[in-house]
């Protein structure tokens, strides 16, 4: 009797196997925080077109994401579609066969080579992920507490540190908002926001994979004397001021200026009380040229051993196409299209960011090509030496020399 | 009376499930990574290179230089176990096996319950605490007249490590104590009897007649202690990142072998070096262990009753 019951159970779960004709992509990421957005725009728009295709979206924490997914890979258990990270994380799953080559997708026309070249081997012959987005640094601000002060956007560095001895001398914000707890705010919102003004963004950072400039050069250095200047501006007990506190502390408007990048502006919108501003980092004299760090950020390819490959492929074409872009940079506002179909934006604080591509040159984070590549690596490096300076435990000078003497040790145009 | 010994296939098939797990889950991937530490990325695939991984770790100035400081900050972790949580374990097993304490089972298991938390809550918990933004420390300081002694302490590299050692005696101060409670507990009246006899009481009764009883368990204690402290790694994670700052005050082995091992934001993992560091935390802690075991343990005496 219950034998017969069991053949039943088995032969109806035969029977019902064949009638499940849609496939199921999983897409890896490390944006856990867009997953209501993936889940309840992006998702059900793609559904909406392709009803045999079902999607899920599984992100992993941000800094846990490169070793859960190589382990993932390396145990054939990661999901259909890979958001890539730029260069050469990417492209070391691409050489290791993790990735496939996109290079043949119809929507790789809608991107331009600069907004490829994070995603391509370095000779640019096999492209691995569909760009989606970049994002930009610059300094986000309390407008009304700029307004309540008097202050005005600054332009030139005098005048951004006209306004925070303004804000310092009033005392009723903290003039910025950053700590160094997590040392990467340092880097990232540090010397590689205002960096760029003084190595005049492409071209330094070209000429120092070149290894015609050096990480010793004053070009190199002054950023960090400026960051060096941030200390006096910085929030009591700043040492052990997190990443989130930091962002805690602007949002609840007890500081006036934070050094930001554009993905903050959805959070922030959501948090802030305020009304908020942005500026692109200040240049050293006025009339300068502006330099910004437009950083390609994310990416999207399919893992070589997906056994949906065909299904990952409609959904990376239909990532490629102005259409995803629109709906991803308003749903995400802060994540800035590198579709070459210019995209329109509801949000103001993007609206900000994303017109100093037109007056500014944009460049990316100057270690991120080529130079993280080897033991030590230089954007680790980066971190601690920005913190350091920050917190005046080491000179610019210093962590200058040291920086370069660590990039020499193993790459050859350096030496 | 020529009969062979029968074979005793019991012994076999009782130790068979433990053997076979633990060779499963331990045995073979400590050896696997011991090989793995041979090998290392050629110009053509994996090769294996002897023990060149080792002589990168302690010959090039730079992975020498990161090695010590973790060892190093390491050794202070594992001495500050040493001198505050193990005295204070034992300290508080005293006072809790004196029969006149009231409310003793209370205080036995509120000092035990953070060793049960995991160490991501004790990591956060600390955080906030000791945070100068939004913690209590600076106004619980300031309320007692101390707040010029509050300190940004997890951010400050004088500071940091020693911090989180206090953190983590914090959390673990309830395994000494239970230990010693139950040797207290196991000393026999008759002999507590016999010492009250002779005159010996109270605090003497304890130096005199208790610790030399306990010896063995607090030498249990201390191998206990050192390797758990050689193998940390979650609570300065959860508190510093991999990277362990301020500026690698933080780091110790277990940090260090996670940054080279799975790689850390630009920083590909390399699991070649990465299994040399293993290799050497192994070395490090069968050594202690070994120092332990035939230069202590044997010297120990025993009593029995």
């Amino acid at each position: 009797m219950k034998k017969t019951y069991l053949t039943a159970l088995l032969t109806s779960t035969l029977l019902a196997g064949p009638t499940l004709a849609e496939t199921t992509l999983t897409i890896e990421s490390w944006r856990n925080d867009d997953l209501t957005i993936w889940q309840d725009q992006i998702i059900p728009a793609f559904e909406a077109q392709h009803p045999d295709i079902k999607v899920v979206f599984s992100p992993s924490a941000p800094a846990e994401y490169n070793a859960v997914l190589n382990s993932k890979l390396a145990a054939g258990s990661a999901g259909d579609l890979i958001t890539c990270r730029p260069f050469d994380a990417s492209l070391q799953l691409y050489s290791g066969g993790h990735l496939a080559d996109l290079s043949g997708l119809a929507s790789m026309a809608n991107f331009s080579s600069v907004a490829k070249s994070a995603w391509q081997t370095d000779d640019g012959a096999a492209t691995f992920c569909v760009p989606m987005a970049s994002v930009i640094h610059g300094f986000i601000y309390n407008k009304d507490a700029f307004d309540a002060l008097g202050i005005t956007v600054p332009e030139t560095e005098a005048d951004f540190f006209a306004a925070l001895d303004k804000i310092k001398a009033d005392g009723s914000y903290i003039p910025m908002a950053m700590g160094t707890n997590d040392q990467w705010e340092a880097a990232t919102m540090g010397y590689n926001n205002i960096g760029p003004n003084y190595w005049k963004g492409e071209e330094g950072r070209l000429a120092l994979i070149a290894g015609t400039q050096k990480l010793t050069d004053a070009d190199w250095v002054a950023p960090y004397a400026t960051l060096a200047k941030w200390k006096d501006y910085l929030g009591d007990g700043f040492e052990a001021q997190t990443y989130p506190d930091s962002q805690n502390l602007f949002t609840l408007g007890r500081a006036a200026i934070y050094p930001a990048g554009s993905w903050e502006i959805s959070g922030f919108n959501a948090q802030a009380g305020f009304a908020m501003g942005a500026f692109a980092p200040p240049v050293q004299a006025a009339g300068d040229t502006c330099y910004i760090s437009d950083h390609t950020d994310i990416a999207i390819g399919m893992n070589a051993k997906s056994p949906n490959a065909e299904a990952a492929k409609v959904f990376l074409e239909w990532v490629g196409t102005p259409e995803f872009a629109t709906m991803y940079a308003n749903a995400l506002p802060g994540f800035f299209s590198l579709n070459s179909t210019p995209v329109e934006m509801q949000d103001p604080l993007a609206q900000e960011f994303v017109s100093w591509r037109g007056k500014c040159q944009s460049t990316i984070r100057s270690t991120y090509q080529i130079l993280s590549r080897g033991t030590p690596n230089l954007e680790n490096e980066t971190w601690n030496a920005s913190a350091n300076v920050i917190k005046g435990t080491e000179t610019p000078e210093a962590a200058g020399a040291r920086l370069q003497e660590g990039l020499a040790s193993w790459y050859a145009p350096q030496k | 009376m020529a009969s062979r010994k029968p074979v005793r296939w019991h012994i076999a098939v009782f130790l068979a499930p433990a053997v076979l797990v633990y060779t499963a889950i331990m045995i073979i991937p400590l050896f696997g990574t011991l090989n793995f530490s041979l090998f290392n990325k050629g110009d053509d695939g994996v090769v294996f290179v002897g023990l060149a991984n080792f002589a990168t770790l302690f010959g090039d100035p730079r992975w020498s230089g990161a090695f010590w400081n973790a060892l190093g900050n390491n050794a202070w972790f594992f001495l500050i176990h040493m001198l505050v949580q193990n005295p204070i374990g034992i300290a508080l097993a005293a006072i809790l096996s004196t029969p006149r304490l009231r409310m003793a089972a209370f205080y036995r298991t509120a000092i035990f319950i953070p060793t049960i938390l995991s160490f991501v809550i004790v990591g956060f918990v600390w955080k906030l605490i000791l945070s100068p933004i939004w913690g209590i420390a600076p106004g619980m300081l300031d309320a007692v007249g101390l707040k010029s002694l509050f300190a940004p302490w997890l951010g400050k590299e004088e500071y940091a490590l020693t911090a989180l050692a206090l953190v983590s005696v914090w959390q673990f101060v309830g395994i000494p104590m239970m230990l010693i409670y139950a040797a207290l507990l196991s000393i026999p009246d008759e002999v507590l009897e016999a010492a009250e006899m002779d005159g010996i009481t109270g605090a003497s009764q304890f130096w005199k007649i208790k610790l030399p009883l306990i010896l063995p368990s607090i030498g249990i204690i201390s191998i206990l202690t050192f390797v758990g402290n050689f193998n940390a790694f979650d609570l300065i994670y959860v508190a510093q990142g991999a990277l362990a700052g301020p500026d690698f005050s933080t780091d110790i082995l277990g940090t260090f072998l996670y940054r080279t091992f799975f790689g850390f934001q630009l920083q590909l993992g390399d699991p070649y070096m990465g299994s040399a560091i293993a290799g050497a935390m192994f070395g490090i802690i069968l050594l202690g262990v070994c120092v332990y075991l035939f230069g202590i343990q044997t010297r120990l005496r025993r009593y029995q009753f």
